[in-house]
């Protein structure tokens, strides 16, 4: 019952995206002849909402010109992601989310495991989405670590399996690692280490960001770093480590340590731009933004480590036939090499490293991978200069950064406390 | 059945009834005149408030809402001291941006329609005031962010003529700026309404209250203000309400760092937990409407009006 629903619901979207994007020819095709799904693929629409990489219509683009696959891209933030992935698995193929997104959405079984077979690069996937361990020495970092939410105990399974299995949740797209920007200029001394934030010396002019499951973070690597709390793991903290974390930064706002909490990408870069703030917790992206203008921008390595985040695509639970084939082409197509040089090139990091390096110029490659002076001026996707040449990107090599990883974002068992303990600090 | 009675009946009989009909039909008219407001103001309002109040009383496990009647969200949102905080401060900021809104928008009523005598120049000043209102009130509100900055205009401007030597902090990201812009934004919402009623005012009263003896102060504290009191309990409910229901200025303006109940709100939606953010809606809508009930039992507007 539920699949005839699916699939009337599907149709009728479908004539309406081939009504408006042209593509009638393929929904014809759908349904009658299985047999010659190979030519058809180049007729199929898949329909991606996410967070990450569906912001990006480059990819879509490319895509068509090298699959003929059309993907219909949606961007929704975090919270909005999460709940039409739950309350409306019919409406997506293709879910492009965040990790900790993955243990919330994946137990309430609307997303289907891949195959590892059909994925043509798995074995190069970069070993953190696999194992979780980036070399064999490393040591697995808190939070809600890719690889805990990697792979499943079957197909039908929605029980995340504890060691690698044939049935992977996400392919992994994009990652990083998050650290204190601060502005070089003003801070007048060197930073090191996540109390910085609390350091009496940048009164009033330091800031967190106000989205709770990854302020807490942010907070957590500061009084740990402070030494006034210390946590069994910072992704998945107690009530009583809450409560800590939350009191030491009631007792920073009050004596006035923020200047503002943000909750926007531009509201970060304009504390930063308009010299309100010297040091806060920033994304990447926002550094390169700050820079642009100008204006110097660290991306600040901390001694305590980053912390994490990375997403990936998941086939929702209903794909089958035809479009479950042309997903995994796509997929298959994703970490060919154009994307991961693309994302690459925008200072994140991509999952198959091989292939990707083969996309891009070797002082690029250089620059951006392996930590060394840019040979040229470094241009983003776009064309824009983002660094000029001689500059060096700040933490250094993709090892010195993802190796330096001290939690990953994560969804906690006590979210909901946590949550009314954070209002409860923006309130005080 | 009926319709032998009919046949069976005089003619006479069957006319008066026909009569009553129309007389009957008649006086329904009216309702049926009145429709199409009270469908819109149905399906538009009614609705909507009825889903909320419903809402508010289901229960929300896990992103799925179970349709129960349970008071947890009522007990949960009432027993919380963040609530009353934040209906506190957001009272607060209510009660002076109310008055602040309501000394602009009376002085600058009052100038235009006591002070200037052309209506043309009358006309032409209230437009100006209206212009900044042309533009989106998000945007009236950033631009004050680079005014008011650490390294802002006003700051600049102070220090270079050494009145300070460290530029002020509390001039954004603050309550103080949150509270001026309310208050920018909001005045034109007192000034409308004042005006208005200003210019309904007899001027004979203003010379008879001249000619009995009284002075400009105590024919504006006896004759004109006690006139203007239904423009300026309308401004009123308009500034007080917007207040309360506000979350994008509180957050803007205080850089996140105050709370509003609409923020409140906001949030919970964000988390989707949307059983708690309506029993917080029906808490702010009756909040809200004892506010105005109250200013209603002061000023009887229909009376005055």
């Amino acid at each position: 019952m539920k699949t005839t629903n699916g699939m009337t619901r599907r149709g009728v979207l479908k004539s309406a995206a081939a009504a408006v994007g042209g593509a009638a020819i393929g929904s014809g095709a759908i349904t009658g002849f299985p047999t010659i799904w190979a030519q058809n693929i180049k007729n199929i629409t898949l329909r991606q909402m996410g967070t990450g990489v569906s912001n990006l219509n480059d990819v879509a683009e490319k895509c068509k010109q090298d699959t003929g696959i059309t993907l219909q891209m949606t961007a929704l933030d975090s919270d909005a992601v999460t709940q039409r992935a739950i309350t409306q698995p019919n409406s997506y193929d293709i879910a492009d989310i965040e990790y900790w997104i993955c243990k919330k959405v994946y137990p309430r079984n609307v997303l289907q495991p891949m195959d590892t077979k059909k994925l043509k690069y798995f074995d190069q996937i970069v070993p953190i989405f696999t194992t979780g361990k980036l070399t064999p020495e490393s040591h697995i970092a808190q939070g809600t670590a890719p690889h805990t939410v990697g792979f499943v105990e079957g197909q039908s399974s929605t029980k995340f399996a504890k060691a690698p299995t044939e049935w992977f949740t996400l392919v992994p797209t994009i990652y990083n690692a998050d650290t204190l920007g601060i502005r070089p200029d003003l801070v007048g001394r060197p930073i090191t280490s996540w109390k910085d934030l609390a350091d009496p010396a940048f009164k009033g002019k330091a800031s967190i960001l106000n989205i709770p499951s990854i302020g807490i973070m942010d907070a957590a690597m500061c009084s740990e770093a402070l030494g006034l709390a210390t946590y069994g793991d910072k992704g998945n903290m107690t009530r009583a480590e809450i409560d800590k974390t939350m009191a030491v930064m009631t007792d920073l706002k009050k004596q006035g340590q923020f200047r503002a909490f943000w909750k926007s990408f531009d509201e970060s870069v304009n504390l930063m731009v308009s010299g309100e703030v010297v040091i806060q917790s920033m994304w990447s992206p926002a550094v390169a933004a700050v820079r642009s203008k100008g204006i110097a921008c660290t991306y600040q390595p901390l001694k305590e480590g980053y912390r994490s985040w990375g997403g990936g695509l998941g086939l929702a639970r209903h794909l089958k036939g035809i479009e479950r084939d042309a997903a995994y082409e796509y997929i298959n197509w994703y970490l060919s090499g154009w994307v991961g040089a693309y994302l690459n090139r925008q200072g994140y990091y991509s999952a198959v490293l091989s292939t990707a390096k083969a996309h891009m110029e070797p002082y690029e490659w250089a620059f951006w991978m392996e930590g060394k002076p840019a040979e040229k001026d470094i241009m983003s996707p776009q064309g824009k200069l983002m660094e000029k040449a001689g500059t060096v990107r700040d933490g250094g090599s993709f090892y010195d950064r993802m190796g330096h990883v001290a939690c990953w974002n994560s969804v906690m068992d006590q979210d909901k406390y946590m949550v009314s303990k954070w209002n409860e600090f923006i309130a005080a | 059945m009926s319709s032998t009675v009919i046949t069976a009946a005089p003619t006479g009989a069957a006319d008066d009834r026909v009569k009553g009909g129309r007389r009957r039909f008649a006086a329904f008219l009216p309702y049926l005149q009145s429709l199409p407001l009270w469908l819109v103001m149905g399906v538009f309002l009614l609705i909507p408030i009825a889903t909320i109040v419903a809402v508010s009383f289901w229960d929300d496990q896990e992103y799925a809402l179970v349709p129960t009647f349970i008071l947890d969200n009522y007990r949960d949102a009432l027993s919380s001291r963040v609530t009353w905080d934040t209906y506190l401060s957001t009272i607060r900021y209510a009660v002076i941006v109310w008055a602040a809104t309501l000394a602009i928008g009376f002085t600058v009523a009052y100038f235009l329609a006591f002070h200037v005598r052309s209506t043309l120049w009358q006309m032409v000043l209230f437009q100006l005031c209206a212009i900044p209102f042309l533009t989106s009130n998000i945007i009236r509100m950033i631009s004050w962010i680079p005014f008011l900055g650490r390294n802002g205009l006003i700051n600049q401007t102070l220090i270079d003529l050494h009145l300070t030597d460290h530029p002020l902090e509390f001039l954004l990201f603050s309550p103080f700026a949150v509270v001026l812009a309310f208050v920018h934004l909001y005045t034109l919402f007192m000034v409308v309404p004042i005006f208005n009623t200003m210019m309904r005012i007899d001027r004979a009263l203003v010379e008879a209250a001249r000619d009995a003896g009284a002075g400009p102060l105590s024919v504006l504290r006896h004759v004109i203000v006690p006139l203007s009191l239904p423009g300026m309990s309308i401004g009123t409910i308009f500034v007080v309400t917007l207040v309360m229901g506000d979350f994008v200025t509180v957050q803007m303006m205080s850089g996140g760092q105050s709370a509003s109940v609409g923020l409140l709100m906001k949030n919970e939606i964000s988390l989707l937990q949307y059983p708690s953010a309506a029993a917080h809606a029906v808490v702010l809508l009756v909040t809200v409407l004892l506010m105005v009930w109250a200013i209603l039992r002061v000023v009887d507007i229909r009376k005055e009006l």
